[in-house]
This record gives C-alpha cells, structure tokens and sequence, in this order.
C-alpha cells in the first residue's frame, strides 16, 4: 500500500508535480513523507500540512491509505483594504 | 445551510434572491439578513491587475467550507447560512465570494457574517494566482481586516 501525496498553488508549481506516492512502511510522520516525496530540500517554514483534508504538522503520524497534503498559506476570500 | 464552490461566474444577488426564496421554513423567524459579496479588483500591492486564477484543494475545501457554516450556525444560533466561492480564471469585478447569514436579531447575524467570511479567509484552502501585465504572481498573504473594536 501507499501514501498519496498532494502538492498546491506556488508549491506543485515549483516542485512540478500535482500529486505522487510515497511507500507507507518507511513514512511514520508528515516530514518522512515530505523527505521521500520531495528529497533533501527542507519543508518551507511557512509549509501547512493536511492529512486526509485535515490541517495536520510535519510531526503528525501518517498511516497506510492517507492522503497527506502540502501547500503554501491560504490566500482565500476577497481581500481588505 | 448551503455551501458551494462554483468555477463559473455567479451574480451573487440572484444566488442571495434564489437561497431566500427557498427559506419557506423560516419565514417570518429571521428579522435580520447580514450578506457579504467579495469582488475581485484590478489593483494589488500598487500594480494593476488583469486577472486571476483561484485554485482549492477539491474535496478539503468544501468540507472546511461546511465546518465554518455548522459552527457558524451553533454559536449564534443562525436560522440559515450561505458561502458561494469561485474558482479557476476570473477578471476584475467578477464576484468572488458571497457570504450570508439568518439570524432573528442584527446582532448574531452580523458576528456571523464577520465570522464566516474571516474564518473562510484564513482556514479555508484557496490559493491566488495574480496576471499583471508582464508576469503572473501567487498572492502570499491575506491583509488582515480592521478589528472591529479598535
């Protein structure tokens, strides 16, 4: 089985890749899955993390079958002057 | 309560005459309406702005979109509550967003509105991608609104 993994906005932009998956027996946390999705580039500070459309943190704990989720700050709604 | 993303242009007060046209339940229970229609400009951070793309996270925004309304509704006690969100390509003075709420008093229904909208902006995962005239930007944050008591 596998984690599938989602990218966002600015992220899946530079990164180049919408979604993947990554093998769930070496992921134990949401910073494992970044590490085997994405490689040796650290987590941006301002990364938010989901897991199963939950907002979660890189130390959150991952499982067979999720759907973790990385993307940059929301920037919803209309903006205030 | 109803809440929808929509990815094509909405006329928000057709949405608002149409939702309150369906409150048959309520009639004569709300004696206050607070509505919301946030609409996409074409200035940002001093340059002219010439369109936009909004991207969401299908399946997490809408269940975030729900859980903003129920909350809504159980702490001010709503009658009704409406989000519409756009999304994908959209030009200046397109309707991005309409928030309402149904309360008996202008009081609740007020907070609510205000809640709904600040709580959609900051939880809710919608993502701006900004077209200038030389190149396209994703927007990196939300300007905070005025506190209301200050």
């Amino acid at each position: 089985m596998a984690i599938t993994v989602k990218f966002f906005a600015s992220l899946r932009e530079r990164l180049g890749c919408s979604e993947t998956s990554v093998e769930a027996e070496q992921a134990g946390t949401a910073a494992d899955v970044w590490r085997l999705a994405v490689g040796d580039e650290p987590a941006p500070g301002n990364l938010l993390v989901a897991i199963n459309m939950e907002y979660a943190t890189l130390e959150s704990t991952v499982e067979d079958g999720d759907e973790v989720a990385f993307f940059p700050p929301v920037t919803g709604g209309a903006r205030e002057d | 309560m109803r809440t929808e993303i929509r990815a094509t242009p909405f006329d928000p007060w057709q949405e608002l005459a149409t939702h309150q046209g369906h409150m048959d339940r309520v009639v004569g229970k709300h004696g206050a309406a607070a509505v919301f229609v946030g609409t996409m400009r074409d200035f940002n951070a001093g340059e002219e702005v010439q369109g936009m793309f909004l991207e969401h996270y299908p399946g997490m925004t809408e269940r975030h979109l729900e859980t903003i309304c129920e909350e809504a509704i159980r702490r001010w006690d709503l009658l009704d509550a409406l989000i519409i969100h756009r999304t994908g390509a959209m030009q200046p003075g397109d309707p991005i967003v309409l928030v309402a709420s149904w309360a008996a008093h202008r009081g609740p229904a007020f907070a609510a509105c205000r809640y709904l909208i600040e709580e959609l902006k900051s939880r809710a995962p919608f993502w701006k991608k900004e077209h200038l005239a030389q190149e396209s930007r994703w927007v990196t944050y939300n300007t905070p609104a005025t506190p209301l008591n200050k």
